[in-house]
């Protein structure tokens, strides 16, 4: 038989056949826990409370009463100690974590807003090598990636851990080694971009000896999630746990196979730089800002997702089908057509895992929009979570060849990227933050005004940024695929989309610098109130329960 | 905590197994199998290794990120008219035999440069171009590296290599010398050339047996 007929018969039974061991899982009730486990992130009694620490104490009123207006059950004082002490057993290492992403937010946005610039002035800061567009373009997306969104995702990732637990965080300590061994890595990396040693592959320019660091300490991070796990006192995993849990485990691994030095060659080091490329995207941030949209979104409207056992097919569908989607950045290249082949089929096949999330968010969300109007943290994840679903459908349809035939080497691919990891990864990170940061330093955001010039500030911004880039990206793709047209006219028609991208990289550097001038105001514990605990009615301690809760 | 220990187990080692097996079967697809598939692959016949000096102007390639606006890979014919803009034939496997890191790019802000060493095979064009882009092409967007380059009033040095400018960009008195660096990226970028047939001659045909 053919070895190409094979390998795509064979893809084809696995998938059949994995899709009916999950089916048969499905009837079999193996995912069971249904409602019990969507519940999960309320007390007992909590259910139609609303949770956003970032809202104003009116706004805060005007969420419950636009939710649930009804009369509630107290919550014990057990359980309101218990989410105490769980909030904080990581907020030391939460804090750092969140300190570290926003201070690189601000350096990788600088780096993006030079490289912008640069596209359409080419002769503007040439002097330094270190500012060329060949290198201050990697250190932006590195910086964006390994720093911003990382970080963001770790610290995330750590505060939700006990939480969805319901028990303190073990070996805390271990998260902060890792932490400090990681951004030794991002500092070491982006300084051998800076001065010419980078590795030359798209997401993976920092040197092996960058690397290491970075591999142990996405490793370490993930320790005290393992740890917390064995002392659970929740019954179910909530969904969240699945994909933290599954993220920190697939990162370590994916980056020590990309970076092993002297073992990818030629083509073959192309097909795994795309495994790479798109599985940081599929299975380390998406997972990260998933979990955090997850539990954001029921907790703030104090009522459960939609479906818990379709956010479970979403996990394994997002997994199965986003691991193997790498192929369709090489259509038309020299690798094998399977491989390609089969690539456009689960990039086709991502719908599933999309329609699951994309059904569960807005179903949960519909109907309470008038939410968003009160409620800081979830103006900017459930526009994160629109932002998943329309980045998601656009990378399938670019998956097809037709599409891909006009867009691949084009600014289109770029809007697209940040559609994906600008609108849908840090948009939720943003909101998961304001919702974070008040209980980790028990002190209220000083200025709201800030969070409202935050999110306009960025919303305009990154509205300039995707339509003119998607725009003139197309129009290069088109230009290029003409014969009669000159190339040089294909640079020359994308100049002013060029610029308008400047003009809104420029709003949401500002946006940026709004957030962490806020951010590190409410560090110093700037501003006229003080919300003590965070919580919406004091704890009561009993005894033996309040032990260990100063951090 | 009491009730139900082995589903707690259950929990963590599905999801632990799960990820695992299909972390690995993506890989197998995507990383093994092409490992095991193109690992023997040989060079074509007409391509030569990378000399030092040009591999030393491939670091410089790299460094400078070149490859976030060059591809090095032209379309087939098929889907999109490279050939047409003189950017030459579809490439197979065999053509990057020699190129670890791998070049490919996902980028043409500016042209595909697999074959620019048989489109431009000028040395003082690649020297200029380095030095100001928009000295050879108006309208170009690329940047200009002048941290290649060494500018000095008066003469150059015996054995130093002096680029010569369009009128229009040259100022008098004033000398351009390249530095060792911008030699070997020229060197490197005059040995991107494919153009030799991708497949060897095929065999003499033979009658088919009935």
């Amino acid at each position: 038989m053919d070895f190409t007929v094979g390998i795509l018969l064979t893809t084809f039974l696995t998938s059949v056949l994995a899709l009916f061991v999950f089916i048969a899982s499905m009837a079999k009730g193996l995912f069971g826990s249904g409602g019990a486990a969507a519940v999960q992130i309320f007390d007992d009694g909590e259910m139609g409370t609303v949770e956003d620490p970032a809202a104003t104490r009116a706004q805060r009123g005007s969420l419950q009463r636009a939710m649930d207006p009804g009369q509630h059950a107290a919550r014990t004082s057990v359980d309101v100690a218990i989410r105490q002490r769980a909030d904080q057993s990581s907020s030391l290492v939460v804090g750092v974590c969140l300190t570290l992403s926003v201070l690189w937010l601000v350096l990788a946005s600088l780096a993006g807003l030079i490289s912008s610039i640069k596209l359409h002035s080419p002769d503007w800061w040439v002097g330094m090598e270190w500012l060329t567009f060949g290198r201050i373009r990697p250190i932006h997306l590195n910086l964006v990636a390994y720093g911003w969104c990382s970080m963001a995702g770790i610290g995330v990732a750590l505060w939700l851990i006990p939480r969805l637990l319901k028990t303190e965080l073990v070996g805390a300590r271990w998260a902060l080694l890792g932490g400090a061994l990681w951004t030794v890595g991002v500092v070491a990396g982006t300084v051998a971009i800076a001065t010419g040693h980078s590795d030359g592959l798209e997401w993976l320019e920092y040197p092996w000896q960058a690397d290491i660091p970075m591999v142990v300490g996405g490793a370490l991070v993930g320790f005290p999630m393992w740890l917390t796990l064995l002392r659970r006192k929740v019954d179910h995993l909530y969904v969240s746990v699945w994909y933290i849990a599954a993220a920190l485990l697939w990162f370590p691994i994916l980056f020590l196979i990309a970076n092993w030095p002297d073992l990818h060659f030629g083509v073959q080091q192309a097909t795994m730089n795309w495994w790479f490329g798109h599985n940081v995207l599929g299975l380390w941030f998406t997972p990260l800002a998933l979990a955090a949209s997850y539990y954001f979104i029921p907790k703030v409207l104090g009522k459960p997702i939609h479906s818990y056992n379709l956010s479970l097919l979403g996990f394994w569908s997002l997994a199965f089908f986003y691991s193997q989607v790498g192929g369709h950045h090489l259509i038309g290249g020299p690798v094998p057509s399977w491989l390609i082949t089969i690539s456009i089929v689960q990039s086709m096949m991502m719908v599933v895992p999309v329609v699951a999330v994309a059904i569960n968010q807005h179903l949960t969300v519909l109907g309470n929009f008038r939410a968003l109007l009160y409620s800081p943290t979830l103006r900017f994840i459930v526009l994160g979570g629109m932002m998943y679903t329309a980045a998601s459908v656009q990378g399938s349809l670019q998956a097809l060849r037709s599409v891909n035939t006009v867009t691949h080497f084009t600014h289109y691919t770029v809007a697209h990227a940040h559609l994906g990891l600008y609108g849908f990864f840090t948009m939720v990170m943003f909101g998961a933050i304001y919702f974070i940061m008040p209980r980790v330093m028990k002190w209220e955001w000083p200025y709201p005004w800030m969070i409202s010039a935050h999110f306009w500030l960025v919303v305009a911004g990154f509205g300039i940024y995707f339509v003119g880039l998607s725009f003139g990206g197309w129009y290069q793709g088109l230009a290029m695929l003409d014969k009669d047209i000159p190339f040089m006219d294909s640079v020359r028609l994308t100049l002013p989309y060029l610029q308008a991208r400047s003009v809104g990289g420029a709003l949401m550097t500002m946006g940026h610098l709004v957030f962490a001038v806020h951010f590190f105001m409410m560090g110093w514990k700037f501003g006229p109130r003080r919300l003590g605990a965070a919580l919406l009615r004091p704890p009561v301690l009993l005894p033996g329960v309040g032990r260990g809760v100063g951090a | 905590m009491s009730a139900g220990v082995g589903r707690f187990e259950m929990d963590e080692l599905r999801l632990v197994v799960g990820a695992m097996v299909i972390l690995s079967g993506a890989t197998a697809l995507l990383v093994v199998l092409p490992y095991m598939l193109l690992k023997d692959e040989p060079p074509p016949p007409g391509l030569k290794p990378y000399t030092a000096q040009q591999l030393k102007g491939r670091q410089v390639y790299i460094a400078n990120g070149c490859v976030y606006c060059h591809s090095q890979q032209p379309r087939d014919i098929a889907q999109a008219p490279d050939a047409q803009r003189g950017w030459g034939r579809a490439p197979v496997a065999g053509d990057y035999a020699y190129d670890t890191p791998h070049l490919l790019g996902t980028m043409r802000t500016g042209p595909d440069l697999l074959n620019i060493g048989a489109r431009q095979p000028s040395r003082d064009w690649h020297l200029g171009h380095l030095y100001q882009p928009r000295a050879y092409t108006p309208g170009s967007t690329m940047p200009p590296y002048p941290f290649l380059f060494d500018v000095r009033q008066g003469a150059a040095q015996a054995g130093e290599t002096v680029v010569t400018l369009p009128p229009a960009w040259s100022r008098p008195g004033q000398v351009v010398v390249a530095r060792p660096e911008a030699l070997a990226l020229v060197d490197y970028l005059i040995a991107l050339d494919r153009t030799y047939p991708a497949l060897p001659p095929m065999p003499p045909l033979t009658k088919a047996t009935p």
